[in-house]
């Protein structure tokens, strides 16, 4: 655990930079720590961010297949969007744990 | 925190089986990769086909003879003999895929979409395609190219690769 600023305010992080109190999260801490992955957010980013914090709220797992099948965005659509590793970078900008998905 | 100084940047996975354990462990093992930013290529050869092949893909079983993990649900033992009965094998395997449907595991086809979708890419082995006298037209969609084993260790090349049998 640690404690780290984004846009200003003081949010505490587990080592691996995900915001621990979901309820810390804006989108202008979203925005810094999309900067830190390199990414600049668009509004199709930011579709996909509030539809995984919708989901990890309410206490779902997510799945890479159950984001593809969402409407939100398709498989494809999240690999681009989140190059790399989509589902641990996408999860870190939205502020919520980083997920233990193996599909 | 792991080691990150020597990260896996590839996976080079093979699948020489047409049992579900068999093609799913390489299945799950290619899109995780795919899922950490690792690159992933899967090379299916001998009875493997079947996982690419349209005609057998959806119909891939675990074998209920000779299978000493073979057990009843709930855990009692499962006769041999019962399992050679006709239609305890797709049974069972019905039941197996109905499992991993509740886990969100995909079937074969969608599962090979969601790997390419993430850009991994799957082979089928020219040398089998040969001996089972299939054509490119018998694979599905997601299958990148029929090539030798020789190719296929070609596109290992480069730090930081595995080589994976399943």
């Amino acid at each position: 655990m640690a404690e780290k600023i984004f846009a200003g305010v003081s949010v505490t992080v587990t080592d691996e930079g995900y915001l621990t109190i979901p309820s810390q999260w804006t989108k202008e801490i979203a925005i810094e720590i999309a900067k830190e992955e390199g990414l600049t957010l668009t509004d199709k980013h930011f579709a996909v961010i509030e539809y995984l914090r919708e989901r990890v709220l309410k206490g779902e797992a997510l799945t890479i297949r159950s984001i593809g099948k969402s409407g939100v965005v398709d498989t494809k659509g999240f690999y681009e969007l989140f190059p790399g590793a989509p589902l641990k970078k996408a999860t870190k900008i939205a502020g919520v744990a980083k997920p233990v998905s193996c599909v | 925190m792991a080691n990150l100084d020597h990260p896996i940047k590839k996976v080079m996975i093979i699948c020489a089986k047409a049992n579900i354990e068999d093609v799913y462990a390489a299945l799950v093992m290619a899109n995780g990769a795919v899922m950490e930013g690792i690159e992933a290529k899967v090379f299916f050869t001998f009875f493997g086909l079947d996982a690419i092949t349209k005609k057998q893909m959806k119909k891939l079983h675990t074998a209920t003879v000779g299978n000493p993990g073979m057990r009843m649900p709930g855990g009692l033992p499962f006769p041999s003999i019962l399992g050679m009965l006709p239609g305890v094998e797709a049974g069972v395997s019905a039941m197996m895929k109905s499992q991993m449907e509740k886990l969100d595991i995909p079937p074969v086809d969608e599962f090979l979409e969601l790997i390419t979708a993430g850009g991994g890419e799957i082979y089928a082995c020219k040398l089998a395609v040969e001996m089972f006298g299939l054509k490119k037209e018998d694979f599905c969609e997601h299958v990148k190219d029929i090539i030798t084993i020789g190719q296929f260790y070609e596109l290992a090349a480069g730090e930081g690769t595995q080589i994976i049998f399943t």
